[in-house]
């Protein structure tokens, strides 16, 4: 981005100091202020989740092959989705691609040498993973049984599981996710390198950045939600339980009220990651840079309006209904603009197939499937149907597997040259990205089937005319799991076994392709002087290497 | 291996029994519910298709020949941004006016319609008819007559769905809600629970048999209720002492409860409001909660001593004793 030809003395990996071999030693990591190291902690510490998470997603879709349930006792099927959700929503999903791509990538695309707070920034680790104990503790003291939504009174006053340590997990990591936005939003406010204008940005950096803001405003929401439920089911103070004079419903204005921007968390940087690879493989300036760098602001904006449309059948008056529906339907038009811009962006450009690619198609199909599903669903009268079925499960992992994590593991394959200096079989990851796309959709197709036909979501055993479906979403699992090991199998050989990488395999633009892989602990020998607009692709000629 | 042929051979023989597309319609709603989902579906499929094979286009023709190879850069095109900020925005405001006004429609029972009370529980639906039966997991309706189901939560919240019907609606303690449907088909259909409610959320199941009015009548006089919900009502009134303060013709330490459904009622604190079925609900469980202007807050509350069926059952009592403007419970 700075220069016209990306040129850099090209060092092997190995004889230079980089940020990897700066310093040896377990101390050196945990004690460690640097951003990308920090990035590689966060790394490895959701991908121990994800696989938890998933395990039990697995063991829940054996148990689904008999409608009378092949596995487990209902008690242990709803411990298994609850701690399914928790995990993969607060403990996967949301820090995925801020924590890792976003703290590794930040600095380095702004042409700054940290966050503007790197002790605050290993705290947020910390707080993370203290958080994540508590819910890890609460999974072995016998489990939690109230679905990710924690609903009042089941959770306050009913349920005889360890909804306390649960909740007490979720409320903690909340902090961290708060730490991180505010380094996010002052480092990008303060840290830019001199001639990067905002305009200049690579649309990463504003999604990250729009993602930052629902994290400071909505995460103490939740916060505040968790602690109200914990004063209830300890305390015994009467706030959500009708019983002790409560309002059930109030729980979920409140829960909803983060959590449907919370939806917003997950996907957004999803969707900062494919403008990044969508413009690099096929070499294109992003079409209509500021109608996609503004449609992220106005979803994070509208996010956080449209709670009430998970709340259509509690009973809320049809006139609120209404305004909850024209909202949501608001926020899908930012959502389309994007697609239709990504396409546009391959016209007439020189695409090639390389394995983040393949992830970014994918998103672009499945994120598709997944908002347009959601027009069913802000759909007042079809909602009434649909509501708390099978279909809101398709429809949520469309967005949030289909979409989010596509684009994760896009990201993760795009920058890994760049985070570990060696190159992955691309075969391989191309097999990897096709098989995850084929098990996806045989996993969650049939749940939209299976919901319109009225199977509702949280059974444990289902009339069996429903049997057909299930079983094909189970074999898709099995697939879709297959899928999610082979990139962990081939990404931890690579780090040892693969060809050394060079500062920029895929002819990249922007800063973080200019400094060597892995970069130096301190990113830039120089910070760069940045002349020209993002993803300048046309005016310089690609040096891939 | 054995295994795995085994799975083979059971999925195969439940793939050949094609599985169903569309559930059974069996309500006066369904059909335009489906009609929505239908192009709803048909708007998905076009779009999904359209940019899958529009990527597919670019992917094959604009592939790229050499590794330098550096495409012209697209002029930016605002004619066409807008064509596609605005072209989603009509479709959506479309299918919003659709959605909304058929969402209106359906949720606005006829006004002559049966009244049947719902009442959740861990893990079981109670059903309670005006007429006095009661059933358990069950629910018996005439076909073609508009039903409304008043419904209420003893303890969670639970959700009272009929996929058939195309209904839902949470059933929430403390509250009521409810919902209504005009059976079109006679037929036994599925009632599940839709809201997770605990350990048997999955087995909260029951059975809705939609009957001819006939067959409706015969079962009606066959269940045999000894006495309908207001004479329930009626006695357990008398029973716990309410009728020693609340004297028809106003002499008592209450207020009369005769002609009060339907009525506007000042409070204490000057706020007025209309009587209605959560109204009285709060007047029998938390009487401070309604303490009216002209009289002394001495109704005791009998939180804990009555279930929701027994204030349901009070409540139709209360109403039998004439509103405003419908006589006794409707009819
Ligand atoms: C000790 C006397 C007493 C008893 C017993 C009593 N009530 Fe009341 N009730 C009152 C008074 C006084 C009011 C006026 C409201 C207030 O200030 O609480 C009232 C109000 C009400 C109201 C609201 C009336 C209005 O005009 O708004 C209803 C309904 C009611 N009672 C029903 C019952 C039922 C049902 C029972 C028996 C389960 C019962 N009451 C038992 C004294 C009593
Ligand atoms: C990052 C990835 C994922 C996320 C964020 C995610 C999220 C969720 C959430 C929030 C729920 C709802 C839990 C609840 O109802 O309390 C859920 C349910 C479920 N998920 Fe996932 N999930 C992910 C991946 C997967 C995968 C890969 C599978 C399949 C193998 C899967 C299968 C299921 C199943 C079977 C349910 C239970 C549905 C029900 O009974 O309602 N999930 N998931
Ligand atoms: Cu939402
Ligand atoms: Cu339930």
């Amino acid at each position: 981005m700075s220069t016209a030809t990306i040129d850099v003395h090209e060092v092997p990996t190995g004889s230079r100091v980089n940020y990897l071999n700066a310093q040896y030693g377990v101390k050196s990591w945990l004690l460690t202020t640097d951003h990308k190291r920090i990035a590689l902690l966060y790394l490895a510490s959701i991908t121990l989740m994800f696989f938890v998470g998933g395990f039990f997603a697995v063991l829940m879709r054996l148990h689904l092959i008999e409608p009378q349930g092949a596995l487990v006792q209902p008690e242990t099927y709803n411990k298994l989705f609850t701690m399914h959700g928790v995990i993969m929503v607060f403990f996967f999903l949301v820090p995925s691609i801020p924590a890792t791509l976003g703290n590794f990538l930040v600095p380095m695309m702004i042409g700054a040498r940290d966050l503007a707070f790197p002790k605050l920034n290993l705290l947020s680790w910390y707080i993370y993973v203290i958080g994540a104990i508590f819910t890890l503790y609460a999974v072995i003291s016998g489990g939690v049984d109230t679905g990710w939504t924690f609903y009042t009174p089941y959770s306050s006053s009913f349920s005889h599981t360890s909804v306390v340590p649960t909740a007490l997990g979720v409320f903690i990591t909340g902090f961290s996710s708060i730490l991180t936005g505010l380094n996010f939003v002052v480092t990008i406010h303060k840290m830019r390198a001199p001639g990067l204008t905002w305009f200049r940005l690579p649309l990463f950096i504003w999604a990250i950045y729009a993602t930052s803001i629902i994290f400071i405003l909505g995460t103490p929401v939740i916060a505040i939600t968790l602690f109200l439920l914990f004063l209830e089911r300890v305390l015994h103070i009467g706030i959500f339980d009708p019983a002790i004079g409560g309002d059930p419903i109030l729980f979920q204005h409140l829960f909803w009220f983060y959590s449907h921007p919370a939806v917003y968390i997950m996907i957004l940087p999803g969707m900062g990651v494919m403008s990044e690879l969508i413009t690099c493989f096929s070499r294109k300036r992003i079409f209509g840079y500021s109608f996609v760098a503004f449609s992220s602001l106005a979803i994070a904006i509208i996010s956080f309006l449209v709670w009430g449309h998970h709340m259509f059948v509690t009973g809320q008056s049809i006139y609120a209904g209404l305004i909850f529906s024209v909202l949501s339907f608001m926020v899908a038009i930012p959502s389309a603009v994007k697609v239709f811009n990504w396409t546009a962006t391959l016209y007439k450009g020189s695409i090639s197939y390389d394995a983040p690619m393949l992830y970014a198609l994918g998103f672009i199909g499945l994120f598709t499937m997944g908002g347009l599903t959601g027009l069913f669903l802000a759909s007042l009268a079809t909602d009434v149907h649909l509501n708390g079925t099978y279909f809101i499960v398709a429809h949520f992992h469309y967005i949030m597997v289909g979409g989010a994590v596509m684009a994760y593991l896009g990201g993760i394959h795009f920058w890994w040259p760049k985070i570990t200096g060696r190159l992955y079989p691309d075969g391989w990851a191309r097999f990897a990205a096709l098989v995850i796309f084929v098990g996806f959709n045989l996993t969650f197709f049939p749940q939209f089937m299976l919901g319109y036909l009225g199977m509702p979501r949280r059974y444990a055993v289902y009339p069996s005319e429903f049997q057909v479906l299930n079983v094909m979403s189970s074999a898709g699992a099995s697939i879709l799991g297959i899928g999610y090991l082979i990139p962990l199998i081939y990404l931890i050989w690579s780090m040892r076994y693969g060809p050394t990488a060079g500062p920029n395999p895929w002819g990249a633009k922007g800063l973080e392709w200019t400094t060597p892989s892995p970069p130096p602990t301190e990113n830039f020998e120089e910070i760069p002087v940045v002349t020209e607009e993002a993803y300048d692709y046309a005016h310089s000629t690609v040096i891939r290497g | 291996m054995r295994g795995l042929l085994q799975f083979g051979s059971v999925f195969f023989s439940l793939a050949i029994q094609a599985p169903q597309l569309r559930p059974e319609a069996a309500s006066s709603i369904a059909e335009g519910v489906d009609h929505l989902y239908f192009v709803l579906t048909f708007i998905t499929l076009f779009f999904t298709i359209a940019i899958f094979s529009t990527i597919f286009v670019f992917m094959v023709k604009y592939r790229r020949r050499a590794d330098n190879e550096i495409p012209v850069e697209t002029e930016e095109n605002l004619p066409l941004e807008l064509a596609w900020t605005i072209l989603p925005t009509l479709i959506c405001a479309g299918l919003f006016l659709w959605a909304s006004s058929l969402y209106f429609e359906n949720s606005r029972p006829p006004s002559a319609s049966t009244e049947i009370f719902v009442i959740g529980k861990q893990w079981m639906w109670h059903i309670q008819h005006p007429e006095g039966l009661r059933e358990i997991n069950e629910l018996h309706v005439p076909v073609g007559v508009p039903v409304e189901l008043t419904m209420t939560s003893e303890d969670v919240i639970h959700d009272f769905y009929i996929p058939a019907f195309r209904v839902k609606k949470d059933v929430v303690p403390g509250r009521y809600t409810s919902l209504w449907f005009q059976a079109t088909k006679v037929g036994t259909y599925h009632l599940f629970c839709a809201q997770y409610c605990g350990a048997d959320h999955a087995e909260m199941l029951g059975w809705v048999y939609v009957m001819s009015p006939a067959d409706y009548e015969t079962w009606l006089s066959s269940g045999t209720p000894s006495q309908t919900m207001v004479q329930i009502g009626e006695k357990t009134f008398n029973k716990l002492g309410c009728a020693s303060c609340h004297v028809s013709e106003g002499s008592g330490r209450g207020p009369s409860l005769v002609g009060l459904y339907g009525k506007e009622e000042e409070l204490k604190t000057g706020e007025k409001r209309l009587v209605d079925e959560a109204f009285i609900r709060q007047a029998i469980l938390n009487p401070n909660s309604v303490a009216l202007k002209n009289y002394p807050p001495i109704m005791p509350t009998f939180r804990g001593q009555v279930d929701e069926e027994q204030v349901l059952q009070l409540m139709a009592y209360v109403k039998s004793l004439g509103s405003e403007e419908r006589d006794s419970n409707g009819k």
